[in-house]
């Protein structure tokens, strides 16, 4: 079809379309997918990690303090322990000096008959000596050859002396062997006093040991290497064997902790600044501590491996989570999106439509009034034109007739203006009729005929026979066609071919497909060729109505009108139209005819 | 023989105007610019034929036409209507008009209407007077 790129006015037109466009898009869905993504995310993930919090801080609390009364259970159980065995040992030697008289303790063979006893009743000692007022070791039996050695400088003499019993921090003493003394005082009748000493070297390590394995048994999980228990005096020498914290009459590294009655569990840091938990009792009446030493992030080792399995659980359910509410989001947003879409569209179309129908009620009514004083126009200009053709001067004066005829073809031109417009604001009522497709379509072509043959133009009809007669408006299709098929020839010079193709399509539909090979149809004007005086052909003549009639034809009849074009090539128009008319439809048309 | 023709529109400046051009043409024309003129110019003198506009505001041309045809059936009416209606045409040609001739009318094409109608209108006045001539040759025996 012949149409060329239209004025700037139309330019003007489809920048408002495309503003028209952009404005019904109201929402920013690039926004509102981020928002809503992220809330989403936020509402569901800031629960989950809060109560992996909650549960991280209840679960560490309560393995501290299970680890704290465990400690505080096995500290208290062995200072008893500690305090019995140097209890015992001391009232041992107690008995010994009074069932004893001195002369007896200082009999060598008697003595060491005692010590024997007491080897084999309580274990432990290693050597017993009795030491007279003045600090000289009268008696000794044991390993060593200490007798006659005398104590009245070392401290624990005097201490023995003024206190009456008295049990000793590790020494080296005389012997040089880490050892600890426990002496007793006895007053003879005479005012005099004597002192029984005994010795134990290594045996308290033993017991502590001893208890150690016994809680072991008790409590796996603070067995091993794990707990570290030793005894130190109160300036922090280590007293007995120490796992980690150094050698017998080492400094102790661990600070000496407060001095108190009862059993204390402390934490602390050892001196490469790592965590302990340090259990320790103030032994009375010995001077030593006894310390129980635990490694607190070995402790809290298994409670690391949960931890570890606690963040892992975490983060793959908040993945998990991440990725639902992402996908759920893009699809929720696709699908506003595409809804959006439609819903332009559906305005898009809803606007047209309306402008259809404004602008055929305003050209019918400017039609209308313009036919009456176009009427008195054409009869004056006659009636002007009648009275120079009775006066031979003016008959003969060709200009003077020239004018006239010039009116009264203007005339002509604007009566075919408004017949048009009336044409297409007309609303008839669609009168319902059994149609043969291919006769129908013989009939329009009847009509040009003529005009293909004499412009060489082939017309090739292909329309199928399973095509059923279809109910429709005879004179509305036939407008339709003739219409359309006029446009296809006006679109070619001489020569080139009109294909009329007609089908049975789905849902009781007719499909009729009209092709040319003519000039087509650009891309941007395509989309106006349904719009009324849309034309590019004003200066041949045409009025821009015919395919807008030609569309609310076919709207009236429930069918729809789709192009297809490339210029050069040609343009194919494609009628879908329903088999059956519905009510509805003819009900509306006769509204708008009254 | 001049026709004998009465225009019917509500337009004074148009009736006036197309009535001389007529008239110049050597027609008998009456002009009348409501219809209730119109049907009493019929009920006083016979015309040829009846220019009738389908719109004019006191009356409806089809109504006149209806009214027209049951006085004198003979009445020859042709429609102008400024917009053609395939509709109202068919329903004027039930009525019996004679012709529909859309506005702005051509002269010449109106003049040719009017004298058909003229000749059809001699053809049904004397099949008339035949009938007439009949009857009386019927009843009347000599």
């Amino acid at each position: 079809m012949k149409w060329f790129s239209k004025k700037k006015d139309h330019r003007i037109q489809d920048d408002e379309n495309n503003r028209l466009r952009k404005s019904h898009e109201l929402f920013n869905f690039r926004r509102i997918w981020l928002l809503s993504f992220l809330l989403t995310s936020g509402f569901a993930i800031v629960p989950v990690i809060f109560f992996a919090v909650i549960d991280y801080n209840v679960t560490e609390r309560l393995m501290l303090s299970e680890t704290v009364s465990r400690t505080m259970r096995l500290t208290s159980n062995t200072w008893r322990s500690v305090a019995f065995y140097l209890n015992e040992r001391q009232s041992a030697l107690q008995f010994i000096v009074k069932e004893n008289s001195y002369e007896a303790l200082n009999e060598p063979r008697r003595l060491a008959e005692i010590l024997e006893n007491l080897r084999q009743c309580f274990g432990g000692f290693t050597d017993l000596g009795v030491i007279d007022s003045d600090g000289l070791q009268r008696t000794y039996v044991g390993s060593y050859p200490l007798r006659g050695k005398n104590y009245s400088g070392q401290k624990w003499f005097e201490n023995v002396v003024s206190r009456g019993s008295f049990i000793s921090d590790v020494f080296l003493g005389f012997r040089n062997v880490p050892h600890i003394v426990i002496a007793i005082k006895h007053r003879t009748g005479d005012g005099k006093f004597y002192v029984l000493r005994a010795t134990i070297e290594h045996n308290l390590s033993r017991i502590l040991s001893e208890i150690n394995t016994t809680f072991q048994d008790k409590m796996k999980v603070d067995s091993g290497r794990e707990t570290d228990v030793f005894l130190i005096n109160q300036t922090g020498i280590i007293q007995t064997e120490s796992l980690y914290f150094g050698k017998v009459l080492e400094k102790n590294r661990i600070p000496v902790p407060e001095v108190s009655d009862e059993t204390k569990v402390v934490e602390s840091k050892d001196q490469h600044g790592a965590d302990l938990i340090v259990g320790y009792r103030y032994i009375p009446e010995t001077p030593f501590i006894l310390m129980i030493v635990k490694d607190k992030e070995r402790l809290m080792k298994p409670w690391q491996q949960s931890r570890l399995e606690l963040i892992q659980y975490l983060a793959i359910s908040i993945t998990i989570i991440i990725l639902w509410i992402l996908g759920i989001t893009t699809y929720m947003i696709r699908r506003l999106k595409e809804m959006d879409k439609r819903r332009v569209k559906y305005l898009h179309m809803a606007e047209y439509s309306n402008k259809l129908a404004s602008i055929g009620r305003l050209a019918a009514g400017v039609a209308h009034e313009i036919n009456n004083p176009l009427a008195i126009i054409n009869e004056k200009a006659g009636l002007v034109k009648d009275i120079f053709h009775f006066k031979k001067e003016y008959r003969e004066d060709p200009r003077l007739m020239g004018t006239m005829d010039a009116i009264l073809n203007s005339v002509e031109r604007c009566s075919r203006i408004t017949r048009q417009l009336l044409n297409f604001a007309r609303h008839m009522n669609v009168s319902v009729q059994q149609i043969n497709l291919k006769s129908l379509v013989h009939e329009v072509l009847s009509f040009l005929t003529k005009e293909a043959e004499y412009r060489s133009i082939d017309v090739v009809v292909d329309i199928k026979e399973d095509i059923p007669d279809f109910e429709s408006d005879r004179g509305k299709l036939q407008q339709i066609l003739l219409n359309i098929i006029n446009n296809a020839f006006a679109s070619m010079k001489t020569g080139g071919s009109v294909t009329i193709r007609a089908m049975a399509v789905p849902d009781s539909r007719v499909q009729i497909e009209i092709s040319d090979t003519g000039c087509g149809i650009s891309q941007e004007n395509l989309r106006f060729i349904f719009e009324p005086f849309f034309s590019t052909k004003t200066e041949a003549g045409g009025t821009g109505l015919g395919l807008s009639i030609t569309y609310s034809l076919a709207k009236e009849l429930g069918g729809r009108i789709e192009v297809e074009s490339k210029i050069g090539k040609g343009t194919t128009f494609m009628i879908n139209l329903p088999m059956k008319l519905e009510k509805k439809e003819q009900s509306d048309a006769s509204t708008a005819s009254g | 023989m001049t026709e004998k023709v009465l225009l019917v529109d509500d337009e004074q400046e148009f009736i006036d105007t197309l009535a001389e051009r007529m008239r110049n043409r050597g027609m008998d024309v009456e002009t009348a610019t409501s219809p209730k003129k119109a049907l009493q110019l019929v009920e006083e003198g016979s015309f040829d034929a009846v220019v009738l506009d389908l719109q004019m505001p006191e009356m409806d041309g089809l109504e006149a036409l209806r009214i027209l045809k049951e006085k004198r059936p003979e009445i020859q009416v042709i429609l102008l209507t400024g917009h053609a209606t395939v509709e109202k045409g068919i329903e004027a040609m039930k009525l019996g008009a004679m012709d529909l001739v859309e506005k702005p009318a051509d002269l010449s094409k109106l003049t040719e209407k009017i004298q058909k109608a003229q000749a059809k209108k001699m053809i049904l006045v004397e099949k008339k007077s035949e009938e007439k001539i009949k009857n009386i040759m019927m009843s009347k025996s000599w």
